[in-house]
């Protein structure tokens, strides 16, 4: 490798000063006189050309997948039958196994199962249900590094992030909540011990991408609170959850407590019009939740919905850009883009923006696009075909809607597999569909604000209101924006941060309900 | 077949992490679970200032970790003791005392004057189980514990509406350097149910332990030290609350203490410790039906006990 190749510190804009010696754009000297010319952004930029490569380090552990599966129901897994889905790997496209395909049978079965599971479980003394999570919550953390490469192959979600993020979340999950089971009295203030009561048989409804950390954010919660039930996998990414089937078994959770049936839109319907059902919790797009609310309301059910988003991430001048443009990266570019609260509309503060767009080409230079299974891969595969070509459709919408497009990260994508290069949009007015519809892929769409009112203006022009971030060094300025954002969540300086005790949840059509935290116990919980 | 004679064992104090005799060189002669002589440490005053000096120097470290670490650990601690229930359980079999205790605080000076030998015969009464297994109801209780440890702030802590443009929120932060007194009875439930709460939110313990039956508090010293404890998080001394209830009561680097079914006098001596330096002092008395009930002994309210409300103003205004 040639070392001593060009190594080169480019300073762009000449020889303006630094940053920090730049004037106050605010400072409120009395002897300003006539405009003051704002001093050009100045970006320093470590050039290395190709001297330091990255090696492959492909994740090489090998993981056991059956040739098909079944549902589990009723402590069983079944036979997969004739009519099967293919799951596919979305980095290679080759078929990883064959997974069966829940007809009104199975629903009726799985919902059976957890009906007769419901009493036991329910009565169960809180301390004794405590001891199956926390047991849940240890064979995770046992089997973490398998369950990690199920979730990449499954899903095309790097390796990195399934190894750091998802498992030691979904870990996380099971041992809160297990803590929960019999402290549910602590939470409901006003209610006795064995006053709080389940709802019975909960039907949920996951989407793929996060298929294992969604399955902990509904299973967990609704275990520590008495509830048994159905839950459906996503269609392309039913693995994780099938392997996490194997672990109630293991820690000997009884049967029906927990069934899985598998399938696609069609077993979402029967599932959630089944009439032996108490509750319906689904995380997914906004205009299957609102069918799913459709449902639910006729039949008097409750039900809890996670939906989508398109979030606004708001830099002040005042913030610290390079930290702001890492959280700029980590909010739209995190798995793939594949995030209900990811910040997908971007506003800079108008004297900051060349600067942060700048910056932020720089930063997205550095992005490793490809190979999942690479322990050095940023951004891996787009999760199917059929969201690839929904993104792909958007960049075009995007493109004939005027805004300019720009794909900074140099990478040759693998031949094989779903894959998109993480682009941003510059030039994006309020009215363009990549500035008001979810995406749901690595295309961010940057626009500029002047204060601090039109910035929540915008912020909350949208059905969504799922997440927000703000970044500004001051502090009373951060807290103001927080209130005055109309999102569950408000991520301050930081983005995409999630945790067990940390609630989640949209207003407005991003759903309702939170999960997570005491308040997500809520809708775990009669009355 | 052979007459092999068994290897006895001297139970240690656990302080900083390691397991020392007394500074005093003071040992109580009792018996095991198995009717075999076993020696235990008398720890002295100095032993008590050593504690209290790990204990602080673990305090930033402990209660800087997560609260879902911190959770993580006890459990494994609990996981530990269910591994070890059978001889937590024989040692936890209830017996007259073994030892007695020196009447006054001068029996340290008239015993140079005896032999070595400073208990009195061994008395081999016939042991009495409790009428609960006391070994399950203490890993179940860490556990509870455990779980609280990421919780609790959530439920005695809260966001404030002051009638003004500030954000004002107060939640609880652990104290500091907890003193536990464990009962006599039940020796192992008793001492669990008091350093759970205070090690939970953070703060670290020295945990006298019960003086009939010390050996419990002495096994689970040595789980501590196989479950990521980390070293002076808790430290462990056997002795006699005679000896030892004036030195806590005065000493002005323990911040709170937490104490059941005491003396009326062990009690007052600890009650006048708030007056050296404003100690949290807890002492409670509770029956053998308390101990078991969890309302009474699983409730954030004990986590009160050793926690400092924190109240943070922030202005907001663009």
């Amino acid at each position: 490798m040639n070392i001593d190749a060009e190594l080169e510190l480019k300073m762009r804009e000449g020889d303006a000063p630094s940053a920090s010696e730049a004037p106050e754009p605010d400072s409120i000297a009395p002897d300003l006189g006539p405009a003051h010319e704002p001093a050009p952004p100045v970006v320093h930029e470590l050039r290395f050309g190709n001297a330091w490569e990255y090696s492959p380090a492909p994740e090489t552990t090998k993981v056991e997948i059956a040739k098909s599966y079944g549902h589990f129901i009723n402590g069983r897994f079944s036979e997969a039958g004739a009519d099967t889905l293919d799951t596919v790997n979305p980095a290679t496209e080759e078929v990883l196994s064959k997974v069966a395909i829940a007809g009104k049978k199975d629903v009726n079965a799985a919902v059976r199962a957890a009906r007769t599971a419901s009493e036991k479980w329910a009565a169960l003394p809180g301390a004794e249900r405590a001891k199956y999570l926390f047991r849940i919550a240890r064979r995770i953390q046992e089997r973490s590094r398998e369950l990690a490469i199920l979730e990449t192959l499954d899903g095309g979600k790097p390796i990195k992030e399934s190894r750091d993020i998802d498992i030691p979340l979904v870990a996380h999950h099971f041992f809160y909540h297990a803590g929960w089971c019999d402290k549910l009295h602590y939470a409901f203030p006003g209610r006795g011990r064995g006053q709080v009561k389940p709802h019975g048989v909960c039907a949920q409804i996951i989407p793929w991408n996060f298929p294992l950390m969604m399955a902990a954010w509904k299973i967990a919660p609704a275990l520590a609170c008495g509830n048994t039930v159905v839950i459906k996998p996503a269609e392309t990414t039913p693995l994780t959850l099938l392997r996490l089937c194997e672990i109630f078994e293991e820690v000997g959770l009884p049967k029906g407590v927990v069934n899985v049936v598998c399938g696609a839109g069609e077993t979402g319907a029967l599932l959630s019009q089944h009439p032996g059902i108490d509750k319906l919790a689904f995380t997914g797009s906004t205009d299957v939740g609102k069918i799913l609310a459709k449902i639910a309301s006729e039949r008097g059910i409750p039900i809890t919905l996670e939906l989508g988003g398109k979030s606004p991430n708001i830099i002040f001048a005042d913030a610290s850009i390079d930290q702001a443009v890492e959280g700029i990266i980590s909010g739209i570019y995190f798995n793939q883009g594949h995030v209900c609260c990811a910040g997908s509309r971007l506003f800079v503060e108008e004297p900051a923006a060349d600067e942060v767009i700048e910056k932020l080409r720089i930063r997205m230079q550095s992005l490793r696009v490809g190979n999942p299974m690479d322990k050095n891969t940023d951004v891996g595969a787009i999760n199917s075909k059929m969201q690839l070509e929904k993104i792909e459709h958007y960049i075009k919408i995007g493109q004939d809607e005027g805004a300019q497009l720009e794909s900074p990260t140099s990478a040759d994508l693998p031949g094989k597999g779903y894959f998109c290069n993480p682009c941003f949009f510059t030039g994006v007015q309020p009215g363009h569909r990549i500035a008001r519809e979810e995406i749901f892929g690595p295309v961010l769409a940057v626009q500029t604000f002047r204060t601090p009112s039109e910035a929540i203006e915008r912020a909350n022009a949208t059905p969504y209101g799922l997440s927000a971030g703000v970044w500004t060094n001051k502090g009373s300025k951060m807290f103001d924006m927080a209130r005055k954002l109309r999102a569950g969540v408000v991520w301050c300086n930081t983005f995409n941060r999630f945790d067990a005790a940390s609630p989640f949840g949209g207003y407005k059509e991003s759903g309702f309900g939170r999960e997570g935290g005491v308040h997500g116990l809520r809708a775990y919980v009669k009355g | 077949m052979t007459n092999r004679l068994s290897v006895t064992k001297t139970h240690k104090l656990l302080i900083g992490g390691a397991f020392v005799r007394s500074e005093s060189g003071r040992s109580i002669e009792t018996t095991d679970a198995s009717g075999m002589p076993a020696h235990l440490c008398q720890a002295s005053r100095k032993d008590l200032r050593n504690a209290v000096e790990a204990a602080r120097g673990a305090f930033g470290g402990w209660s800087g970790r997560t609260a879902y670490n911190r959770a993580q650990i006890l459990y494994r601690l609990a996981e530990m003791m269910e591994g070890r229930a059978d001889e937590l359980r024989a040692a936890t079999i209830e017996k007259a005392p073994a030892t007695r205790a020196p009447a006054k605080r001068t029996a340290k000076k008239s015993s140079k004057k005896k032999t070595s030998k400073k208990t009195i015969a061994r008395r081999t009464p016939a042991p009495k189980v409790h009428e609960f297994d006391e070994v399950e109801l203490a890993i179940d209780r860490l556990v509870a514990f455990a779980g609280w440890a990421d919780k609790y702030e959530q439920v005695i802590g809260g966001k404030n509406p002051v009638a003004g443009p500030f954000y004002n929120f107060t939640s609880p932060e652990p104290t500091g350097v907890t003193m536990v007194v464990a009962p006599d009875t039940p020796p192992l439930l008793g001492l669990v149910s008091l350093i759970a709460p205070a090690l939970c939110c953070g703060c670290t313990v020295v945990a006298l332990a019960s003086e009939a039956s010390p050996i419990p508090a002495c096994l689970l010293g040595e789980l501590c030290e196989t479950s990521d404890v980390p070293a002076g998080v808790l430290n462990i001394l056997t002795g006699f609350r005679a000896e030892l209830v004036h030195h806590i009561s005065v000493h002005r680097d323990i911040d709170a203490v937490l104490a059941a079914n005491l003396d009326e006098e062990s009690g007052a001596m600890l009650r006048s410790g708030a007056g050296e330096n404003l100690k949290r002092v807890t002492v409670k008395k509770l029956t053998p039906r308390q101990w078991r009930d969890p309302d009474e002994c699983e409730t954030p309210a004990l986590i009160e006990r050793v926690v400092e409300m924190k109240t943070i103003w922030h202005p907001m205004a663009t």
